[in-house]
């Protein structure tokens, strides 16, 4: 028993001939998958030396195919460390095409069928997503008078394209709203880290005013999360806004974001107290914490100018042309 | 023999020891496993005809509790015992209100038979019953068993497949037990789909900040900040909502494995997870690798191995002492599923703390310079270069003229579009690596290139074309694909094959995670170092991030196949296609190795 017990190690039965070269001291030969060419150029490339394509000449399947063997100069291959001729890569032969489109049709029938591969592309890349997120509700201290301020947006698509909503505005407690604004946007990803987004805003408060919007949100270098969009107004003026955003992690769920605003106008706007040039800058510090990612409780400080053009129009109406705000809110989504 | 194969189903079903045994099973009663609580572990079915049933149920782990898709009503479903040579029914019920299926995974038979709805067949409806009915079985070793359904290997579908060799077998042992790694989760499926696609980093509470351990200069930092991606970017979805399971049970669950002292063990190790990678050792003992995906290695003697998902590894151990600790650490270290080799129940050996979590190297960006033998070494600056200096020592590099993501570098047949985040500059082959966070342990780890097949390969024909397939993704949308194009843009452009046709298969890793790729219904045989006639025969292979790996495949099964990434929320992100074996028509068979 024990002895039938005791493990037969298999290189005990392995066949001699096999062991010739199996010898664990031995280089293994070069994996044709990447030839030493290749490798060079690869490596080349990396260092940031141009390279042209093709210049390993066995392995590019475009020179390949037309290739006249009878002209290449084997004399500077080394056939040794290659092992043998390249493979070449060609397309599928003809045969690999001979076979029916569904294999499994004529064995279920196409009709049984039909309804599980649709779930199979729906299950494996199809799928829709809905996010709704309140990035900024807030309560604002201040001078005078405490104010509230929403920024919330949302969107549902797929990875490519997607529909885009976007609402933000704030006032003071007791008074109408002094600006409220919706967008609705379609938005197209231009790149790993970017959508481009168009569509239209309606401003709700002041005067009525309704935009066309286009813009880019995404991630900038430095994981910077950037929203920048122009506006172009019902009565021909045009407008932008931008904002960036920094998550700074103090530890897994506390996390400090420095978030900047900056307004701008081609021209003076009169009706809206908007001057032209650079209109009006936000800076903001706010400190959350992540009871879950979806949900957290912030304190911050942010600060608001009001410039140039602007300036003016704010003293004119008796307004403070910059504020302090001491924020406490909460960002959450889902 | 035949004594000892009675001995050693006998211990087999040993393995279940600690399930709390009970006499007749609630799905065996006919009962609903509606509303009813799924048991850990797995009983054993084998014979000419075999039933299964696919229920669901709650499920309760460590006190965490949640919703759970159970065959036959434990977690994971019931050994499958086989036996080489003979044919198989399976009939499968499903009892869910949503379709499906069971994949046999790394079973050679007709694909009508394989399992996946939308390929191999319509999938298994609310109620119905269908029955695989399998040929004669081609193979023996260690197999598992999941759901192809919607996200339901997630949430429990799965079970582990033994395969008797029909001659004796070459690894013998006094002892042959399984283990399953799998995870645990209260949240559904669908809603860590969401959270992956929502919030870039949900599950990772090991993200670098301000008051962090890692060993990255400033400057790294920025680095990495620059690239807009996470040295810390190890596994999607992590301990911090997965208990991680031993035959379903939890670390503190007590799973063990009986022994006496100067026994063999043979240990049959199944990454069932959805999606984690497991570092496997037994903390200060030595033991061999028998197996791969269910093919006979020569003996490999190691103390560690990492494990991807869906990859199986039969080991033998000799344990000694009272008892021993066999640890799976998640290959992000947020947590380990843990079992005892015990000489005695209830003995236990202390479990080692979780180590350091890795961090993202050069390597893993496609930067390894490598071996550049050859190469005119005089005008290059090696300090300027960094090379073969890992990430957290490169503040000497200038990322500023690296190029992360040069779309130039990709082939014409790769779709670029936002899909691709990253392009490995100098996509290595890899597989002599033993995976993220185990180049530095001081001790054995298997890699690749360890593995020799036990018998000779029987097709020895060079392969007459090599083709490339890049795996490209972008981490911040959660998009997943071949060459750029998810499942849904290649649904009817399926990869080709003709029948018996040798190809060899290089793929390309333009991420900086590693992928397990999984072809159904093949072996192929990687391209390792090894002689020709002894290159392993898997049917997962993982690719390193930012490298390559390359495998031969002798495409002998026709029809369609799955292929596809087998973490689970990649494969659903879209990193999937079919692949199609022409018809064997009136083409000759091949002249095989030892065939007449």
């Amino acid at each position: 028993m024990r002895v039938l017990a005791v493990m037969l190690l298999a290189s005990a039965t392995t066949p001699a001939f096999a062991q010739d070269h199996s010898g664990h001291s031995m280089p293994p030969a070069k994996p044709d998958a990447q030839t030493e060419c290749e490798q060079e150029v690869a490596a080349h490339r990396a260092m940031g030396h141009a390279v042209p394509k093709g210049s390993c000449p066995p392995d590019t399947p475009a020179e390949h195919m037309g290739m006249d063997h009878s002209q290449m100069d084997h004399s500077q291959m080394d056939h040794s460390a290659m092992g043998a001729a390249p493979i070449p890569q060609t397309p599928p032969p003809a045969a690999a095409g001979s076979g029916p489109a569904r294999a499994a049709d004529a064995i279920w029938g196409a009709e049984a069928m039909r309804t599980s591969r649709e779930a199979l592309v729906r299950e494996n890349g199809g799928m829709n997503v809905l996010w709704l997120q309140g990035d900024r509700l807030e309560y604002r201290a201040r001078e005078g008078h405490d104010g509230y301020l929403w920024d919330v947006q949302g969107y549902y698509g797929g990875d490519i394209d997607k529909f885009w909503f976007k609402s933000e505005g704030e006032g003071t407690f007791g008074e109408e709203a002094e600006s409220a604004e919706i967008q609705g946007l379609w938005s197209h990803a231009i790149g790993p880290w970017f959508d481009l987004q168009t569509g239209i805003r309606q401003d709700l408060t002041g005067p009525e005013r309704t935009y066309a919007v286009l813009g880019v949100q995404g991630l900038a270098p430095y994981l910077f999360e950037v929203d920048a969009a122009a506006f172009l107004s019902n009565k021909g003026d045009l407008t932008a806004r931008v904002e960036a955003e920094l998550d700074q992690r103090i530890t897994q769920r506390l996390i400090l974001q420095p978030r900047a605003e900056a307004n701008l106008s081609a021209q003076d706007v009169p009706e809206l107290g908007i001057g032209a040039g650079l209109s009006s800058m936000e800076l903001g510090l706010r400190l959350r914490y992540e009871f879950a990612r979806e949900f957290a409780p912030y304190v911050g400080v942010e600060q608001e100018w009001k410039l140039g053009g602007s300036a003016d129009y704010a003293r004119l109406a008796g307004e403070q042309t910059g504020v302090t705000n001491y924020l406490a809110g909460i960002r959450f989504w889902f | 023999m035949s004594d000892l194969m009675l001995s050693r189903r006998r211990m087999l079903g040993a393995g279940a020891l600690g399930a709390g045994a009970l006499a007749m099973p609630a799905w065996a009663r006919g009962a609903d496993l509606h509303g009813g609580m799924i048991r850990h572990g797995f009983d054993e079915v084998s014979g000419r005809d075999i039933a299964l049933t696919i229920g669901e149920g709650h499920r309760l782990v460590q006190g965490r509790s949640g919703h759970a898709v159970a065959v036959n009503g434990s977690i994971p479903g019931p050994l499958v015992r086989l036996r080489e040579g003979e044919p198989v029914r399976i009939a499968v019920t499903n009892t869910l209100d949503e379709d499906s299926s069971i994949h046999w995974h790394g079973l050679l038979l007709p694909f009508q038979y394989d399992g996946v709805p939308g390929i191999s067949f319509p999938g298994i409806r609310p109620g119905e019953t269908f029955v695989y009915d399998i040929p004669a079985l081609r193979q023996s070793g260690t197999y598992w068993w999941h759901s192809h359904s919607g996200l339901q290997e997630q949430s429990g579908h799965y079970g582990p497949i033994v395969v008797e060799p029909a001659a004796a077998d070459p690894v013998q042992a006094d002892r042959d037990y399984v283990l399953l790694l799998s995870e645990f989760t209260p949240l559904h499926p669908h809603t860590i789909m969401d959270k992956l696609k929502k919030g870039e980093g949900y599950f990772n509470y090991q993200q670098t900040s301000w008051t962090d351990d890692y060993p990255l200069s400033a400057e790294d930092r920025r680095m990495w900040g620059h690239m807009r991606m996470m040295a810390t970017d190890i596994l999607d979805v992590t301990g911090s909502t997965y208990t991680y399971l031993a035959n379903g049970r939890g670390p503190e669950e007590g799973m063990e494995y009986l022994f006496t002292p100067g026994e063999r063990v043979r240990l049959r190790i199944i990454n069932g997870s959805a999606m984690t990678f497991f570092n496997v050792r037994i903390p200060g003992v030595k033991f061999w690798v028998v197996a791969a995906d269910g093919q006979n290695v020569r003996p490999v003697e190691v103390e560690e191995f990492q494990i991807g998902t869906a990859e199986t590894y039969d080991i033998i151990v000799e344990p000694t002492g009272e008892a021993q600790t066999i640890v799976a650490e998640s290959m992000d270290r947020s947590g380990m599923a843990v079992a005892t080799l015990a000489s005695r129940p209830g003995a236990r050996a202390s479990v080692p703390a979780l180590r350091d979590p890795p961090l993202l190297t050069m390597a893993d960006m496609g930067m390894n310079h490598g071996d550049m033998a050859g190469m005119d070494h005089s005008a290059m600056d090696h300090a300027a270069m960094g090379h073969d200096v890992p990430a957290e020592e490169m503040s000497d590099m200038d990322m500023g003229g690296m190029n992360m993501r040069d779309t130039s570098l990709l082939p014409p047949d790769v779709k670029v579009g936002p899909g691709i985040d990253m392009v490995s500059m100098n996509p290595l082959d890899r597989m002599g690596d033993p995976g993220l966070g185990l180049d530095k342990v001081p001790h054995k780890v298997l890699t690749y290139k360890d593995l020799v097949a036990l018998v000779p390969n029987d097709d020895l024909r060079r392969p007459s074309r090599q083709m490339e397939i890049h795996l490209t993704g972008s981490m911040e949308r959660y998009m997943w694909s071949f060459d750029g194009k998810k499942f849904t843009a290649v649904s009817d452009d399926p990869i080709r094959f003709a029948y018996n046709e040798r190809v060899r298969v290089k793929l390309v890793n333009d991420t900086m995670m590693a992928h397990p790729i999984h072809l159904h219904g093949h072996f192929f045989e990687l391209v390792n170092g090894a002689p020709a006639d002894r290159q392993p025969q898997k049917h997962t292979v993982i690719v390193q991030p930012g490298g390559s790996a390359t495998f031969d495949l002798t495409a002998d099964e026709e029809g369609d196949w799955a292929f596809h990434c087998h973490l689970l929320y990649h494969m659903h992100s879209g990193m999937f296609q079919i692949v199609t074996v022409a018809p064997r028509g009136s083409e000759p068979d091949v002249q095989r190795v030892g065939e007449d």
